[in-house]
């Protein structure tokens, strides 16, 4: 202030009035400016890599809940069937699916007839690009199931192609299919035929969320059903173990560890454990549970075990903060009535750490479920997720998959039309979790206590 | 006796037993006010006594038993028939595949009990008899194989009963001592508290018991590498090229390559995450109103829920192809691939913003409000007293932060598995396909090999690296993050 009565020029550098800003002045609101668009920058950012994410995960995945139906009437002749006539199941049992598919053949080359559709292939087997390779064992299915099928003509709504299905989702074109061997550009002319007839129809795609895995060459009829079935009873052993174990842990911790070195040691550890990376957790699932103790590999019994490993830090972190919550208001008041230590801390703690303890646990099993790497190490990869569990012990020892590792799975396989069932399957996934995580909300805003 | 139905016998027992010891106790006594305890205790009482040492010692015999009769069966089969522990290892399995056969041919009726004692190769033909209750063999059943699964049958049933003996004699005893010790002035209580004490604690070591398993598990397999791998090569070698063909020879394992690639990856991500999360940190923490805060943060951290597949898979699929059409040979032609170091880069750094902007935010934040004003004071703006005076004292934990998401970055593995690509180089450019030691692990450890060869064994000693990589970056934020808590506290 002295300065500014002392020289008036140094510091106004020619100023003549308040309002007009001097050039320092203007640099340094030019710089605050600056610096809080960064920060708006910043977040716009983040917010564009997050639209752009879900955006590709909806637009590549939705395609995948929908499959194409080739609807056509299939003649089952008793003569192929059953020749014998005496409807025996073991006997028809022995007619294959190369014995059902000519049936399919013939029903496609009726369709199109029937329908006026110009059929450019003298041999019927051509047609068969039109259809999925289960196309055959779906209508052997049906009739096995219901023998009195056999001399009827039946109308069945068959799984067309992936090629098929794609060029109706708009991912196969004309250009595209220049050099593919499996399908021509005359196909899909028979498809756009078939379709302004009304037999090609794109429906709800219940076999995706229901069904097993396929093999490499039939993506139309894989599904990610059995995997999300591995993943069920992997969650089922993460919660069994991780709650009781995690929640004593941390009661112990929290209420009965005084300062010592023990729990000084446990606290280092399970702090570092939480930053472990996942994989090394499946080179301890490896080692320990399958070549030391020889667990059954690709089990989602020692699924679990590892991710409960890998979850147990996530749980206990969030167990101690509910534990400490709670005021020792109520500590005091319990142990005044003449309650012992251990009372006090089941009957009155506890219940009370219980919400914040389970939104804990919920959000640490919704990590475990979207965790790939440990699993693969352990076996449980996409291939193998074929058949639904027997039982309920078998879902346990079985070998199965899980949902992430089946994603990973297909998108690893060469064919395009796996990715758009990776993404589907990632839609699901996040399904899940988005689940898992409003219920673990819910649960803190109903239960919550503000002390 | 199966483990299962054991278990639940002595789970029975223990039930009866609460029954028996609550009634013995409230029989005891006039007037059930004149117990020690609560009549449940009584009752607990008995019931962990006969259940806890029993089950104890069912659990660890399952654990060990079978590592005891591998060893001894496995001294059966003649030195000569094998060449290596790898050999050995393969041999043992098909023991155990013959023995479980026997087992389901038996129980099938295929086989008496006696019969599977006494069979021999020579005699009859053991692969198609086992093939006929559904196991399948590779080859022909060797003498000295079908004598060890014999002699491993043998040792498993023996072990199940004396197991089955020890675990129920066990049982009844805890049941017998603490029925008979039951009365009104027992201190039930007490014990009951204390073997909950027990409880807690036991849960507690699950966490040490996990760390010493996994630097257990990564030592011995990580000494078995270097028995099978000169060290100096693993460390030194500029080349990373597996043989698949046999095992042996033509392998070259170093290290350096994949090491290349996962600090490259890092860095590109750490180049991406660090800049927007800490802004976003500064802008949430400093400039925004409550209402964009309590929009802005939670969709952020959205970012750090979603599963790391999901962020493989955006790599592979859209930011792959997205970087090629820029900068592949449509574009400026330095990418020939969509996997490459960018592409798991800037996917893994999208992942990291999250981790860094909440972890920044929390420590600035924790800046005490009087450096603000005191700043303001002066008449710093608000930018001025960001850089100047908040982000120096927040420093150390930005630091830690970024430690941390380092560590994230480097231990990170479904993205750079489906993002960076397979092979193994020692480039500058960022557009080129590098991997990771994580990608080598699983690609390592995932295919048909026999976790004896050298080339299944280094994914261990790239896991022991890994570990030690993370634990000091860990250790070293949190020594940070600590210490500059302490400061303001």
């Amino acid at each position: 202030m002295t300065d500014a009565t002392n020289d008036p020029t140094h510091s106004g550098g020619g100023r003549k009035s308040l309002y007009v800003q001097d050039p320092r002045t203007k640099r340094r609101a030019a710089a605050e400016k600056r610096f809080r668009a960064y920060g708006i920058g910043a977040i716009a950012t983040g917010m564009l890599f997050l639209v752009v994410l879900i955006t590709s995960i909806v637009w590549n995945g939705i395609p995948a809940f929908t499959q194409t139906f080739i609807t056509v009437q299939v003649a089952l002749p008793e003569e192929k069937l059953d020749k014998s006539g005496a409807r025996d199941l073991a006997v028809m049992k022995k007619v294959s699916t190369f014995g059902y598919a000519p049936l399919v053949d013939t029903a496609l080359v009726a369709a199109l007839d029937e329908n006026g559709v110009e059929n450019p292939y003298p041999k019927a087997k051509r047609l068969r690009a039109l259809i999925s390779a289960s196309a055959a064992a779906q209508v052997r299915d049906t009739v096995l199931a219901n023998p009195d099928l056999i001399g009827t003509t039946q109308e069945f709504r068959l799984l067309a192609s992936s090629r098929v299905d794609g060029y109706l989702k708009g991912r196969v074109s004309r250009d595209s299919i220049a050099r593919d061997k499996n399908i021509d550009a005359e196909h899909l002319d028979i498809i756009d035929a078939l379709r302004t007839a009304g037999l090609v129809k794109r429906i709800f795609n219940w076999d995706f969320i229901f069904g097993a895995d396929a093999s490499e060459s039939r993506p139309e009829s894989a599904g990610i059903g059995v995997s999300m079935v591995g993943s069920l009873f992997m969650m089922l052993v993460v919660l069994g173990l991780s709650l009781p174990i995690g929640v004593a842990a941390a009661i112990y911790l929290e209420e009965f560890a005084s300062r010592n070195r023990f729990a000084d040691i446990v606290e280092v550890n399970i702090s570092n454990l939480a930053a472990v990376p996942s994989i090394v957790f499946g080179i301890l699932g490896l080692s320990i549970y399958i070549q030391l103790m020889h667990l059954p590999s690709s089990a989602p019994l020692v699924g679990g075990l590892v991710l409960t490993l890998m979850t147990l830090p996530r749980i206990i972190i969030p167990a101690r903060a509910a534990l400490t919550a709670v005021p020792p208001s109520i500590r005091e008041a319990a142990l005044g009535v003449g309650a012992s230590k251990m009372q006090t801390v089941m009957h009155h703690v506890l219940p009370l750490a219980m919400p914040g303890i389970l939104t804990g646990v919920i959000i640490g099993m919704a990590q475990a479920l979207g965790e790939t790497a440990p699993l693969l190490l352990i076996g449980m990869v996409g291939f193998i997720a074929t058949n639904y569990p027997e039982n309920f012990i078998e879902g346990f020892m079985s070998p199965n998959s899980a949902m992430p590792a089946q994603i990973y799975e297909w998108s690893k396989r060469a064919d395009p039309a796996y990715y758009e069932r990776a993404w589907g399957g990632i839609i699901l996934l996040l399904v899940f979790l988005m689940a898992m995580n409003i219920l673990a909300v819910l649960l803190r805003r109903r239960f919550e206590r503000r002390w | 006796m199966s483990p299962i139905w054991l278990f639940i016998t002595i789970l029975l027992l223990a039930v009866v037993g609460f029954v028996l010891g609550r009634q013995r106790a409230i029989a005891s006594v006039d007037d059930h006010r004149n117990l020690h305890s609560r009549p449940n205790y009584y009752g607990v009482n008995v019931a962990m006594l006969a259940f806890g040492p029993a089950v104890l010692v069912l659990g660890a015999w399952l654990v060990i038993q079978p590592i005891i009769v591998n060893q001894m069966v496995s001294k059966l089969i003649p030195a000569r028939s094998y060449e290596d522990a790898g050999a050995l290892n393969l041999i043992m399995s098909d023991v155990q595949r013959v023995a479980e056969g026997l087992g389901t041919a038996v129980a099938e009726g295929t086989l008496t009990q006696a019969g599977s004692r006494t069979l021999d190769t020579e005699t009859s033909d053991v692969r198609a008899l086992l093939g006929t209750v559904g196991v399948a063999l590779g080859s022909e059943v060797k003498p000295e194989v079908l004598k060890a699964a014999q002699r491993y049958r043998a040792a498993a049933a023996t072990g199940a009963w004396i197991m089955t003996g020890a675990v129920l004699l066990l049982a009844v005893a805890g049941f017998t001592v603490a029925y008979a010790q039951t009365n009104g002035r027992l201190r039930a209580r007490n014990r009951v508290e204390t073997g909950m004490l027990w409880l807690l604690i036991a849960a507690a070591t699950v966490a040490i018991l996990t760390t010493i398993g996994i630097v257990l598990s990564l030592l011995f397999n990580t000494i078995e590498f270097f028995r099978a791998y000169p060290g100096r090569e693993f460390f030194t070698s500029l080349e990373w090229a597996p043989s698949f063909s046999g095992r042996g020879g033509g392998s070259k394992l170093g290290i350096i390559p994949l090491l290349w690639g996962t600090f490259y990856i890092s860095i590109v991500a750490l180049l991406v995450a660090v800049p927007i999360g800490l802004f976003a940190a500064v802008y949430l923490s400093e400039y925004a109103s409550k209402r964009v805060r309590a929009v802005a943060k939670p969709l952020l951290e959205v970012l750090a829920g979603i599963p790391t597949i999901v962020y493989g898979l955006f790599a592979l699929l859209t930011v792959g192809p997205l970087l090629l059409t820029i900068f592949g040979d449509s574009g400026f032609g330095w990418m020939s691939g969509g996997r490459a170091v960018m592409t798991a880069g800037i996917t893994m750094g999208v992942m990291l913003i999250p981790f860094v902007s909440s972890l920044s935010d929390d420590i600035i934040n924790a800046v005490p409000q009087a450096m603000r004003d005191g700043s303001y004071a002066l008449g710093a703006t608000q930018s001025e007293t960001m850089r100047q005076v908040i982000l120096p004292a927040a420093l150390p934990g930005i630091v830690g932060a970024i430690l941390l998401a380092a560590s994230r970055a480097i231990g990170e593995t479904m993205i750079v598995v489906l993002g960076a690509g397979a092979a193994a180089r020692l480039s500058l450019n960022p557009f080129d396909a590098m991997t990771t030691v994580t990608a080598k692990i699983v690609s390592q450890l995932t295919g048909d090999s026999d976790f004896a060869s050298p080339e299944a064994l280094v994914a261990f000693a790239l896991g022991m690296s890994l570990f030690l990589v993370t634990l000091a970056l860990n250790v070293g934020a949190l020594y940070i993050v600590r210490k500059y808590r302490e400061q303001y506290e």
